[in-house]
């Protein structure tokens, strides 16, 4: 698969995890409403929710990351290896330079974000900064650049909105049934049963579907974009080197959820994947594996 | 008739796709290009800082300063793609001398200013090795497209000529010897 294929699938995948996303989101309002017994009224409401999360995370998306993860602007003379490293392959890959933030935590990580390349934002934590040396940072940043070059960061930008307004959303039904519940529970006993099952149901499975949207969406792109950075850096063993740190890191970023995870380069939460069970829900393919390609190159 | 008609459409739709696609690699080539003289200004007006600040502390290493002003001036006299690759590459050379004297004198290495300027230096070889990288790549996309068959007719037509590399000789891959006279 070459970058221009997958530069086309991000932007058709884009939309069709929006369009998809509205169209769930709404039909899952409207059997809240069935609960509710105005349907058509929640329905409206989801649809005007589900249609604003979508089309505010094309525009503000990144500015939204950047909130939740309490990032600052990094400028020249504090950041001078972040700021010319991240100049310098931006010339190489031919893109405009992206702006740089920098997050104030010891946890080694670094992410991108933003809607294209010339809305392009990467976000780097000063542990990270501190722990590499040029090399290695070079290599950090020519994995998000690839992500840029991509489109990666439109469609993982977009994810991370729409799973946090799910999680938000799901949260807020389940704690306002429970009150409901308690209130009037005997005062509306002709609610339809059949709705309720088919409710929780639902609420059960949106948590699920927003973590398989995430995985399928994160993991071979963070393989690819090895690729790319080593292509970019024609030095694989910097990235390589930059993984092993942090594979032996083991502290994990308070700035980050559950719903911006899959953007980090690493794994945020740093919890040691050993068993397949718990591969196949990870965000992240195995550092290892990544560490053994790079080497093989 | 119609079958005719129809074929020479799709031909001269190709054509003009094959030409826009030369068209648009040459404008990146040349943009490229510029990139690289741009970071190469930027080198060559760092230098006269470094050689102040050096001659500072290190006046009679004379030979090195002559050198590396003599490199400089020959890659802001340079006119051809050659030409500047076999000056830049002259430089790097000169200045590796030159630092392998910055060596010799710790007050120097001690110097905030000093140390600021090596970190400048460093920085815009880096990009001058990068911009270089990206005009090459962007090179062997028009070169490739200009030797393959069957864009090599229209190339052909148009005068569309492969363009040069800009290559690192090996002169900068040889490590430097160092005099102390």
């Amino acid at each position: 698969m070459t970058v221009y294929n997958q530069i086309s699938e991000n932007k058709v995948k884009t939309f069709l995890i929006m369009f998809f996303f509205i169209l769930i989101f709404s039909s899952f309002f409207f059997l809240l409403g069935k609960y509710f017994d105005s349907p058509w009224g929640y329905f409206f409401l989801g649809l005007f929710i589900s249609s604003i999360s979508s089309v505010g995370s094309y525009f503000y998306g990144d500015k939204l990351v950047l909130l939740t993860t309490g990032a600052k602007p990094a400028d020249k003379k504090t950041y001078f290896n972040f700021y010319t490293v991240a100049e310098n392959l931006s010339v190489a890959a031919g893109l405009p330079k992206p702006t740089l933030y920098v997050i104030d935590d010891p946890s080694p990580n670094a992410f991108a974000t933003g809607r294209d390349p010339a809305h392009a934002i990467v976000c780097a934590t000063t542990g990270l900064l501190q722990m590499m040396d040029r090399t290695e940072l070079e290599g950090v940043i020519a994995h998000e650049m690839s992500h840029i070059k991509n489109f990666d960061i439109l469609l993982a930008s977009i994810v991370a909105v729409l799973v946090g307004t799910l999680a938000l959303v799901s949260d807020w039904v389940i704690r306002s049934m429970w009150w409901n519940r308690r209130s009037d529970s005997d005062s509306r006993s002709n609610r339809n049963p059949i709705f309720f099952v088919l409710l929780v149901i639902s609420l059960i499975l949106t948590p699920i579907i927003a973590t398989i949207i995430q995985l399928a969406i994160s993991r071979r792109r963070e393989y690819l974009a090895d690729a790319s950075a080593s292509l970019l850096t024609r030095y694989p063993e910097g990235l390589a080197r930059a993984l092993e740190k942090l594979k032996q890191n083991s502290q994990p970023l308070n700035q980050a959820t559950s719903s911006t995870a899959h953007l980090f380069i690493d794994n945020p939460f740093k919890k040691k994947s050993a068993s397949f069970f718990v591969n196949l829900f990870s965000t992240h393919p195995p550092i290892e594996d990544r560490i053994r390609i790079l080497k093989s190159m | 008739m119609f079958i005719t008609l129809g074929l020479l459409g799709v031909l001269v739709v190709y054509l003009i796709a094959q030409y826009n696609g030369f068209v648009v690699l040459k404008t990146r080539i040349l943009e490229a290009l510029s990139g690289i003289d741009v970071q190469l200004k930027r080198r060559a007006d760092l230098i006269p800082n470094v050689v102040e600040t050096i001659k500072g502390y290190a006046k009679h290493e004379k030979s090195v300063f002559t050198e590396v002003t003599k490199a400089r001036s020959a890659l802001m006299g340079a006119k051809s793609l050659s030409e500047k690759a076999e000056a830049d590459n002259m430089l790097s050379g000169a200045l590796k001398s030159l630092f392998a004297v910055a060596e010799a004198y710790p007050d120097l290495k001690a110097n905030t200013n000093f140390q600021d300027l090596q970190r400048q230096l460093e920085d815009t070889e880096d990009k001058v090795a990068y911009s270089r990288q990206f005009y090459n790549s962007n090179v062997l996309d028009f070169n490739t497209k200009v030797q393959m068959f069957p864009s090599n007719l229209i190339a052909n037509v148009f005068a569309f000529k492969a363009f040069e590399f800009f290559e690192a000789e090996e002169e900068a891959k040889k490590s430097v010897k160092v005099k102390f006279d």
